[in-house]
């Protein structure tokens, strides 16, 4: 829907004074400058309105690939800088972009690579599973590393302290008191006020990155399913495409249908189960049953017609493993029908529920500036005024085929982070039915190609939580070199220590359900 | 309120009826049981779930447990916020280095006599991240165990099925 000419005009801003490669990829730009450029790119990026999406790093023999992703329009650049592992050294883009500072943080821990000027080089993702000196993504580190008999706890993480009368600190986690990830929170509070909030991540890295090398296509499109549980269609996609994008390979027209129908199925079951969450934190529980119904009999479908509850491993490179009959397609549409009724009932119950509207509105408030600040993407952005979707904006098969209608609201507190999940799931039952619609005979799995050494791919869909940034190169023999999975929580976490200031700590689980980072997909 | 009622009344009931699982069901789960819990003890169990590095599949699934058509409570299952409280772990994900201490931590500050389920593919035998410079890999390298479930994520049926075979008391 819009121009994506801004790239000319931007490389001939970038003319004087910078030297930029421009790099022949396929369905990649890629723009290659000196690494004491990298952060005066940023400074005027910034200030033609670029969104900084992902970064990374990868070692190529003796040498740091650096790699950023910048996106405007719908148009999506790599930036890349090559520097000497004998002095990884490079200035930071996070003073320019407050949504790289965790990302360079966990570069720098990976690495060992130096973003000079950082604001804030505390480790991110290091604990204490290696030492300081040790870099677990270099290529001479072992993948079994050197563990010592316990790993001992992270104890002097020098947190944000407050002082004065009244202020007191409370820790919370790494395990919770609910069913749910493991992540630390430290809050400055006053009375009940929250003064502040810092999160303390990297409980649930589990060497994804690392252990992703050497695998051939199909295990690390299982690995990738595994990256975020409840986001596994939306990262086997973005995986296999990279891999698919690196092959030169096109999926069949029916798959690509077919993994439309899986990640808009996997969308709806995951705003189900947020929404009944949601005013479940809120003491609000007819909304929870209800909900917690709805996502079970959806899952139940998923298990009979497509064969695993959350969809796990039915998207594989080339294409999908399972494909529909016509009784699947109208037992889905006829759902999709039911679905509709339920919701008209039970929506309506909820929003004209006093006690809902009291807690919900006004409460864990995201503004505009700060979302756009740090990049937010999906319901979280979206319901703070950020209007992004990569399935309208840059659409992939099978969107290109389909209008698709963004849920956008403008309050950025957290009812309106439930109102975004209600319209998306709304749009997504379209959708699916106009996928089936579409659905015509044909192969559901193109035969794969070995890509040739040292291919790269950059897989970019629209998971249920936002947009997902997946990278891939090929060594020789089929094998993976370098995953790298940009969950859309890397960029969703921090607006979290924004939008519970002034908050009461007992809303913080409410605020913090409304937004619903993933940890897993966060530390890798 | 009147929408509300009529909602309830119209879905009605749909909990489902679930009997005790006997052996050669629970082998066909892949269901491993190594203790059983004490007679005392049986009819009702506390719960602490503790996340020790999965991808959040196992997460949602144990959530199930809790859904109308579940309804694992009414067997006397129920999950509590803190171990100290409990009678039972059940532990996700392959155990992260990262995440070691506070398992281990939380194990100490469970009362014995105490139990630990580790339940999906990860917690059994380490899944899909094995034992890296990151994962200690399955639960019953950190912790003992007593029942595992396999299953990635495994089912709330197979959930249910191991907590209910952990309850027979033999």
């Amino acid at each position: 829907m819009r121009s994506s000419s801004w790239t000319a005009d931007f490389l001939n801003q970038l003319s004087t004074g910078f030297t930029v490669t421009q790099i022949d990829i396929p369905s990649i730009t890629l723009w290659q400058i000196e690494s004491d450029a990298w952060q005066r790119f940023a400074e005027l990026a910034v200030q033609q309105n670029l969104r900084w999406a992902a970064g990374w790093a990868e070692q190529v023999q003796d040498r740091f690939l650096i790699n950023a992703c910048f996106e405007k329009q719908g148009k999506y650049v790599l930036l890349r800088t090559i520097i000497d592992v004998s002095n990884p050294e490079l200035p930071s883009q996070a003073t320019v972009y407050p949504a790289a500072n965790r990302s360079e943080r966990h570069t720098q821990d990976m690495f060992g690579i130096k973003f000079v000027g950082h604001p804030d080089n505390r480790p991110w993702t290091r604990h204490q599973a290696w030492i300081e000196s040790q870099y677990p993504l270099r290529k001479d580190f072992p993948v079994q590393g050197t563990p010592v008999g316990i790993t001992p706890p992270d104890m002097h993480y020098p947190f944000i302290k407050s002082h004065g009368a009244g202020t007191y600190e409370i820790p919370v986690g790494p395990v919770h008191a609910g069913i749910i990830e493991p992540g630390h929170f430290r809050f400055q509070a006053v009375g009940e006020l929250i003064l502040n909030l810092e999160e303390r991540l990297g409980y649930v890295h589990k060497g994804i990155e690392k252990i992703a090398e050497g695998r051939e296509p199909e295990s690390l499109a299982r690995l990738a399913g595994r990256v975020s549980g409840d986001t596994t269609v939306g990262h086997c996609w973005a995986a296999c495409m990279a891999m698919e994008q690196a092959a030169g390979l096109t999926i069949p027209a029916r798959a690509a249908l077919i993994r439309g129908i899986l990640a808009e199925r996997e969308r709806i079951a995951n705003h189900m189960g947020d929404i009944g969450a949601i005013c479940n934190d809120v003491a609000f529980v007819f909304a929870q049953m209800q909900f917690t119904r709805l996502r079970e009999l959806w899952l139940r479908t998923n298990a009979t017609v497509f064969g695993h509850r959350l969809l796990m491993d039915r998207i594989v490179p080339g294409g999908v493993a399972c494909d529909l009959s016509d009784e699947s397609c109208a037992q889905i549409k006829k759902e999709v029908v039911k679905l509709r009724e339920e919701l008209n009932e039970v929506i309506l119950a909820l929003d004209l529920n006093s006690s809902l509207e009291d807690r919900l509105y006004t409460a864990g408030f995201l503004s505009e500036e700060t979302a756009a600040a740090f990049g937010t993407v999906g319901y979280v952005g979206r319901a703070s005024g950020q209007d992004r979707d990569v399935r309208r904006d840059a659409p992939y098969a099978p969107y290109d085929q389909v209008t698709v209608k963004v849920a956008l609201e403008n309050q950025g507190d957290i009812a309106s982070r439930l109102w975004v999940r209600h319209k998306e799931i709304r749009a997504s039952l379209r959708l699916i039915e106009k996928f089936i619609d579409r659905l015509a005979a044909g192969d559901i799995r193109a035969e794969w190609q070995m890509p040739v050494a040292d291919t790269e791919g950059l897989g970019i869909v629209d998971g249920w939580r936002g947009e997902i940034i997946t990278y891939v190169r090929f060594d020789s023999d089929n094998k993976i070199a370098r995953f790298y999975p940009r969950d859309p929580s890397q960029l969703n976490w921090p607006a979290l220590e924004k939008l519970v200031l002034n908050n009461i700590v007992p809303d913080f689980p409410v605020c913090n359900k409304s937004l619903n980072g993933s940890y897993s997909g966060n530390d890798l | 309120m009147l929408r509300i009622f009529k909602k309830i009344l119209t879905v009605g009931v749909v909990t489902e009826r679930f009997k005790a699982p006997k052996d050669d069901e629970l082998e066909q789960l892949g269901i491993a049981i190594k203790s059983h819990i004490d007679k005392r003890f049986s009819g009702s169990i506390a719960i602490r779930q503790v996340d020790a590095g999965s991808c959040n599949g196992c997460e949602l699934e144990i959530h199930a447990l809790n859904n109308p058509f579940y309804d694992i409570e009414r067997f006397g299952i129920h999950f509590v916020a803190s171990p100290r409280h409990a009678d039972v772990l059940l532990v996700t994900g392959p155990v992260s280095r990262h995440m070691q201490t506070a398992l281990l931590r939380t194990y100490e500050a469970t009362p014995n006599p105490k139990w630990v389920v580790a339940a999906g593919d990860c917690a059994a035998c380490g899944g899909e991240f094995g034992v890296s410079y990151a994962s200690c890999g399955a639960v019953s390298n950190v912790i003992p165990v007593d029942v595992t479930i396999p299953g990635c994520p495994p089912t709330p049926l197979a959930l249910m099925k191991g907590l209910l075979g952990l309850m027979a008391a033999k």
